[in-house]
């Protein structure tokens, strides 16, 4: 017996090593990636890294409110200096011109190569003439007395072109020095992360930096209406990190509230804590075989595969229930085999149904839903090979636990007035419920499914609307639409940058945009900085000319010596290359622009709207083809990342559709009757159908865990439904109740895990919880009802 | 870049807030003293005048010309329109100059240079007729009579006067006619100002 005993045991005790030592050192992703495509096509590519770590990715808007106006001016001005010697943030921008010293310095220095006016006509007698011209009645203006003292060296007027080449579009308002919003009520300041936006912990760090900054501020600051004064912070990575909080806090409470539901459920009825333990060893094996499973599959794991896989998987605590129940029935040692031949095929039939519905998950683009599949597969495997072969070695003997069959009972008189209605009418009835929840969803089959990705989003329409308005009150400082164009070395990828910006240019005349940014108005390209250099006159030719040029001016020519210095100088220096934006702030705006992986560059012109209205971006699209730019992409951020949602929806339609042909071809097989596996499949069908009818009542629109959700209630009634065919065969009217009583348990305890669910404030939780909860319930309900007596 | 230019967009602002000070006509008190003419400037609330402004930059051979008007709506819209020689809008608002030249518009943040602040903050007190807040950043020289008034403004602070050496306006009862900036470099400029005849 023990040796017997040793030859179940040693397995499964090495399996449970082997799949600890791979959980040990899985490696877990907590960001936004299981909710985007794994083999995506180039554009889906960009989009992702947009996403993850693109610039926008990496922004943190802040804003200071209440106290006064003076005060939150203060603290904004400490806080960002406090900022800018923390190497978590790339820039920090609160309107003050303090980072702008080295930016001007080498603006510059370099205002030859920079400057899109720089050009032989320029420079000749002619041009220089209408150049100098120009800048002298600049002066005149008050504004244009800042040139003053630039006269002697840029005459031209290129600085202040440069500078307006890089501001294309309005600043923020300021007041008191720094940036505030229309109304003037709050103080706002833009922080970029080094890090990227994928890295929800280095945000999070950023984060307790900001607050760390602005309380040292506060307490720097002696006057009374600083401590007033409110931080508020919002932007992609505010929102990783609150996602990530909620989800684990929710998955955290959640779990233990149900867990503790659970286990006294499950104590109440079997009143044993042997039995107590040894139920839970199917689940608990079969969580830790899932995480094993999916991280030698997927190389990582998602959080989303924790937090939801155990949910999952509940199912095979119901393996444990049928199984003591069973065994109770026959208490004494040789039962254990008919339980073995009566109840086993019904679960192992009702797992392999759970399996096809879970397998249609594992071919989704979407990692995280693929994920899920192979971690339920492989746990409902486990545990129910736990359930079969480890329970009975474990069981002590004489184990026994209450006696469930008086509540079996008590179930079976309820059931009495149904199951005296004749088979016909029943059906009858089925059928017109069908009929009825069928088109009440066809009626509504236009807003039934909801596409947008921001559905999944736990972020509450409050702190959306809050990131919208700071967004607007910044600006315009929220991109839509990219235009993206590609080559093969960063230097060629800037010339293209530069022929679209060309093509765009008449679209900001006409209107159709408010203005691009162009990353080569920081770093032009190799050969449109050699046109230019190559432009320059050399020393002695320009002296002449500006001789020549300015006898009719107000200034002397001799006054204009540092200028044509500068011009010999800049005819000899080297061209631009990235490492010269070094120390600058302008790095960090041209490496938001720039993205390089090996032989493939790609430029981005994020476009302006405007006044935040939707970019026609047909016309963009047209104006770029017109420049011959056909390879040049037009990315509108928010369509490509619903539509790419919206792919995944209609993928996982199709695969759940799969997933039932493959559950009526396995039923098929199984019971080798049509009636049978009609008699099964019908009261799990209805039991979505009404599900789904309640959600569209309740205005809910389906989303893609909805959809998970069905397939849930389909796994798991699957195991009432066929266990109601099976006892149908059976011809044992005593052993009904303590079958009904099993199953009453096990669906109590879905109920339970669900239900709470529906409690949590993440929408993908609710939305699994408010499914599954009704439809398990409903499940059985409908599966006892249409079953025969 | 050297801090100097400043200094010509610190009197000009002075001649744009002073000019503002040249508008309409609330009715006329009896004394004829600083505070009387204070007085009298603060109950203005809107008005329009033309100017014509001459620029004295050593850099340059001959003064530079320009000509416009101004629009003033209490308490803190202030508009240059210059037409000549060419044209451009001015906007102050609420610390924020927004100008608007050859279809570009830009915005320039006086509060960059914290030496234009308090400057600035004093000619808004003379705006509002208050004299104590004028005198905690210049020292002010009043003479003449309300008919025919003259106030020379000279900074008190040190910094202040590497910059701008001193604001003179001269006016009568509540207009002003004529302000004149001298900067620390010896640049100046000179601003005339004149109500529109009436239509």
């Amino acid at each position: 017996m023990n040796r017997q005993r040793m030859r179940v045991l040693a397995p499964w005790l090495g399996c449970l090593a082997i799949a600890s030592f791979v959980v040990a050192r899985a490696h877990y992703i907590t960001d936004l990636s299981a909710f985007l495509p794994a083999k995506p096509t180039p554009t889906q590519q960009l989009l992702v890294e947009q996403l993850r770590d693109g610039p926008t990715s990496r922004l943190i808007l802040i804003a200071f409110e209440q106290g006064d106006a003076a005060s939150r001016a203060r603290l904004s001005v400490s806080t960002a200096a406090r900022l800018r010697r923390d190497l978590e943030f790339s820039s920090v921008n609160d309107g003050e011109p303090t980072t702008q010293e080295a930016d001007r310095e080498f603006l510059f220095q370099h205002r030859y190569l920079l400057s899109d006016r720089v050009s032989a006509q320029r420079f000749s007698e002619a041009g220089l003439h209408a150049a100098i011209a120009d800048t002298i009645e600049d002066l005149a203006s008050p504004a244009g007395l800042l040139l003053k003292s630039l006269l002697p060296d840029d005459p031209t007027g290129e600085m202040l072109h440069i500078i307006d080449q890089l501001q294309r579009t309005a600043a923020p308002t300021t007041n008191d020095g720094v940036w505030v919003s229309p109304d003037g009520e709050r103080t706002l300041m833009v922080a970029q992360t080094a890090a990227g936006g994928s890295d929800t912990d280095a945000q999070e760090r950023a984060l307790s930096a900001v607050r760390a900054a602005f309380a040292a501020a506060v307490q720097e600051s002696s006057s009374v209406a600083a401590q007033a004064v409110r931080l508020k912070m919002s932007g992609p990575g505010v929102f990783a990190v609150a996602a990530r909080a909620k989800i684990e806090r929710a998955a955290v409470r959640l779990s233990i509230i149900s867990s503790l539901l659970v286990v006294t459920l499950l104590f109440s009825v079997y009143r044993s804590f042997p039995a107590l333990a040894l139920g839970l060893l199917p689940v608990a094996s079969g969580a830790l075989i899932g995480v094993a499973a999916v991280a030698l599959g997927f190389g990582v794991v998602h959080g989303i595969t924790l937090g939801f896989g155990i949910t999952l998987i509940g199912e095979s605590v119901d393996y444990s229930i049928y199984f003591f129940v069973a065994s109770r029935s026959r208490p004494d040692d040789a039962a254990a085999a008919p339980w073995q031949r009566t109840w086993w095929p019904t679960i192992r039939l009702g797992m392999l149904t759970s399996v096809c519905g879970f397998a249609s998950l594992l071919p989704s683009g979407f990692p995280g839903l693929a994920q899920l599949g192979l971690y339920s597969i492989s746990g409902l495997i486990a545990a129910a090979a736990v359930t079969r072969y480890v329970l009975p070695a474990l069981l002590p003997k004489g184990f026994a636990i209450h006696d469930v069959s008086p509540l079996g009972r008590r179930i079976v008189g309820m059931l009495g007035p149904v199951r005296e209605m004749r088979q016909p009418i029943l059906a009858a009835l089925a059928a017109a419920l069908a009929a009825l929840a069928l088109s009440v969803l066809i009626l509504h089959r236009d807003t039934l499914w909801n596409h947008e990705l921001s559905a999944l989003s736990p972020i509450s329409p409050q702190e959306q609307e809050f990131d919208a308005k700071l967004r607007r009150d910044l600006g315009a400082a929220d991109v839509r639409d990219l235009v993206i164009v590609t080559a093969a070395t960063q230097d060629a990828a800037l010339e293209l940058a530069e022929r679209a910006a060309r093509a765009l240019d008449p679209l900001v005349a006409a209107r159709t945009i408010g203005g691009f940014d162009n990353p080569a108005n920081y770093l032009p390209s190799a050969a449109t900085q050699a046109a230019r250099r190559g432009s320059l006159p050399d020393a002695q030719q320009l002296a002449d000319r500006v001789q020549a040029a300015t006898k009719d001016l107000a200034i002397h020519s001799e006054r204009l010596q540092p200028f044509v210095q500068d011009v010999d100088a800049a005819r000899q220096a080297p061209l631009l290359t990235p490492q010269n934006l070094q120390g600058t702030s302008l790095r960090a705006g041209y490496e938001a622009l720039v993205l390089g992986q090996a032989n493939r560059w790609h430029a981005l012109l994020p476009l302006h709207s405007v006044e935040s209205q939707p970019i026609d971006t047909a016309r963009v699209i047209a104006a770029l083809q017109a420049a011959q730019l056909g390879e040049a992409q037009v990315l509108d951020l928010k369509l490509e990342s619903d539509s790419l949602y919206a792919n995944y929806l209609h993928e996982a339609i199709r695969l759940s559709l799969a997933g039932m042909v493959a559950i009526i071809v396995l039923l098929l097989i199984a019971l080798r009757s049509a009636i049978r596996v009609v008699r099964v499949l019908a009261p799990l069908l209805l039991a979505v159908l009404m599900v789904a009818v309640g959600l569209v009542i309740c205005q809910v629109q389906l989303t893609i865990l909805h959809l998970v959700g069905m397939l849930l209630i389909v796994a798991v009634g699957s195991n009432y439904a066929l266990f109601f065919d099976r006892q149908a065969t059976l011809h044992e009217a005593g052993s009904e109740a303590s079958t009904l009583a099993s199953l009453a348990i096990a669906n109590a305890s879905t109920v339970i895990g669900f239900g709470l669910l529906s409690f949590s404030q993440v929408p993908v939780l609710v939305a699994l919880g408010t499914t599954v909860a009704p439809g398990a319930f409903l499940a059985l309900l409908l599966a006892a009802a249409l079953s025969r007596a | 870049m050297t801090r100097r230019p400043l200094g010509a967009l610190l009197m000009a602002f002075a001649a744009l807030y002073a000019g503002a000070s040249a508008l309409a006509a609330p009715p006329l008190g009896q004394a004829d003293d600083l505070d009387a003419v204070m007085s009298l400037l603060a109950t203005r609330q809107h008005g329009r005048v033309e100017f014509v402004e001459q620029q004295f930059l050593a850099i340059l051979n001959h003064p530079l010309e320009s000509s416009g008007e101004l629009r003033y709506d209490a308490p803190d819209h202030l508009e240059k329109r210059t037409l000549l020689p060419k044209p451009e809008t001015l906007v102050l608002l609420r610390g924020g100059l927004t100008q608007e030249r050859g279809g570009r518009t830009r915005v320039i943040d006086l509060h960059r240079y914290p030496e234009i602040l308090p400057f600035i903050e004093s000619i808004r007190a003379t705006l509002a007729g208050d004299r104590a807040a004028l005198e905690r950043v210049f020292h002010v020289d009043f003479a003449g009579s309300l008919q025919r008034w003259s106030l020379t403004l000279v900074p008190l602070d040190r910094e202040l006067l590497h910059t701008v050496k001193q604001v003179e306006i001269d006016g009568s009862k509540d207009q002003l006619l004529r302000v004149e900036i001298r900067q620390a470099d010896g640049d100046r400029s000179l601003m005339t100002l004149r109500t529109p005849a009436a239509p």
